[in-house]
């Protein structure tokens, strides 16, 4: 009960996560509290564990052991080791929005369509009700005048602001960004940054992976670092930044040529 | 009177020829579609002792022969107690048959499908059912629609086999003709005329629906 009412107030609770693959351990005994209305961003080089611990939030990936909870509930496994019937781990996931790297928008479905999709088939909304939602949303992304279009006529970048939309449109604890700027033509990148970073500012929960370190200083509250499955440092990002405690970080952001100020 | 006169005069044998056609072709595709649909759905994550028997099932009726399988369910169900008239043996046959390999025709569509749009959906609440019907099934049908057009040819092909069970369609008004007056050329020209003016009108349907598919992108892969 005492863990349950620590989570209580935090967006995403993660405790002693552990995960393998084969033989090879790609988180070691991770915890990470997200607080609701908090930006936390997850740096590491590639192969460092950081899209895998993002995808166990939402049992995309199934940790081997620990516990995660979305806004209180717990994902994946009951308390008592039972794994989650599909029907209610699928209703905890509906708790998190996830942006992917390579959009993974449907490609039948037109834009307005790709948005209101989930709200109406899985949340059960009317179609009235997320169509509003969805004009709301894709008006925030810069994509109103696309409802018609399909996702084959968008660049990246478009693609990716209508991908946020519809993460959106579930309302979710949590919004989940797994490198979401790393499949795109650097002049696009501007305009998918600009969107998370009016999303943050609006207050939404967000955890992220990337590699735009200038953005990451910008707009977190907390900056965690992966070593090879383990947290080596987390820090507010002008600590992070300016003065990291670890000689692996100081020289990652050498290699990554940070700017002195966002 | 020329043969073609004859024929001419005769025409109400082809045309319920045709009709008897039409109506068998059209409920075993439909017949054939579901049960291809089907099978995908229970391919689709399910335990291997599940999938294995589908896929020897699949597998074991793509390679027979449809006129074996027709013979079968005439002629060889009686014997376990099973009794189907011709007409119900013909239509069942051919949508058990059709949908075996409508259903590899999506189980090979299906292993190319993009693993990121199925995540995407999971990520968003979608669970098993409407994950199928609503993204996979369209998405697998667009992408598969020259393959499906293909097969409904041979399946319009295969429903002359049945005149050889006594299905009076349109094969079977033209065998009757030719031996009741022996002008078998004359006859047998009228019928292909019948199976093509059903294949072009199919092609014709079949192209269409692809400039649905063509907006969403999907005739450029």
């Amino acid at each position: 009960m005492s863990e349950a009412n620590t989570s209580e107030t935090a967006a995403v609770s993660i405790r002693h996560l552990s995960k393998s693959f084969d033989d090879v351990e790609v988180l070691r005994d991770v915890e990470l509290e997200v607080k609701t209305g908090e930006v936390v961003t997850i740096i590491g080089s590639s192969g460092s564990g950081k899209s895998t611990l993002l995808r166990c939030i939402n049992w995309l990936e199934k940790p081997d052991r620990g516990s995660i909870h979305i806004a209180g509930q717990r994902i994946g496994v009951h308390d008592d080791g039972r794994p989650m019937p599909v029907r209610e781990l699928a209703k905890v996931r509906a708790q998190t929005g996830m942006v992917f790297q390579g959009f993974n928008l449907w490609p039948h479905l037109n834009v307005l369509h790709n948005v209101t999709e989930a709200p109406i088939h899985v949340q059960g909304k009317s179609k009235r009700e997320a169509e509003e939602l969805a004009t709301a949303l894709l008006e925030k992304v810069g994509m109103s005048q696309k409802h018609d279009s399909y996702p084959n006529t968008l660049s990246g970048g478009q693609k990716q602001r209508v991908a946020i939309a519809r993460a959106l449109a579930m309302q979710p604890a949590v919004m989940l960004f797994d490198e979401p700027t790393s499949a795109l033509d650097p002049e696009l990148v501007g305009e998918v940054l600009a969107v998370i970073k009016d999303l943050s500012a609006e207050g939404y929960t967000m955890v992220m992976v990337t590699h735009e370190m200038a953005f990451a200083r910008a707009v977190s509250d907390q900056v965690v670092f992966l070593e090879k499955g383990l947290i080596i440092e987390r820090a507010d990002p002008e600590t992070f930044f300016t003065t990291p405690k670890t000689d692996r970080v100081r020289k990652f952001l050498e290699n990554h040529d940070t700017p002195s100020s966002a | 009177m020329s043969n073609w006169e004859i024929l001419w005069d005769e025409r109400a044998q082809f045309w319920s020829g045709f009709l008897s056609t039409l109506e068998i072709f059209g409920l075993s595709i439909m017949g054939a579609f579901v049960i291809g649909c089907g099978l995908l759905y229970l391919l689709e994550g399910s335990r291997k002792r599940l999938t294995t028997p589908l896929r020897i099932f699949i597998d074991g009726m793509r390679m027979l022969p449809f006129l074996i399988l027709a013979y079968l369910l005439y002629y060889g169900l009686p014997s376990v107690g099973i009794r189907l008239d011709a007409w119900g043996a013909g239509v069942g046959a051919l949508a058990v048959y059709h949908g075996c390999y409508f259903a590899e025709i999506f189980r090979g569509n299906r292993l190319t499908f993009p693993p990121g749009q199925i995540e995407a959906a999971q990520a968003h609440g979608f669970t098993k059912g409407k994950l199928f019907f609503r993204l996979l099934l369209p998405q697998i049908i667009m992408q598969t629609r020259p393959l499906l057009g293909n097969q409904l040819i041979y399946a319009l092909k295969d429903t002359a086999f049945l005149v050889i069970i006594t299905v009076g369609e349109l094969t079977a008004a033209a065998n009757s003709l030719s031996s009741t007056y022996f002008i078998p050329t004359e006859a047998f020209i009228v019928v292909i005329g019948f199976y093509w003016a059903i294949s072009v009108t199919m092609e014709i349907i079949i192209k269409q629906c692809g400039r649905f598919s063509a907006k969403r992108g999907f005739d450029n892969v």
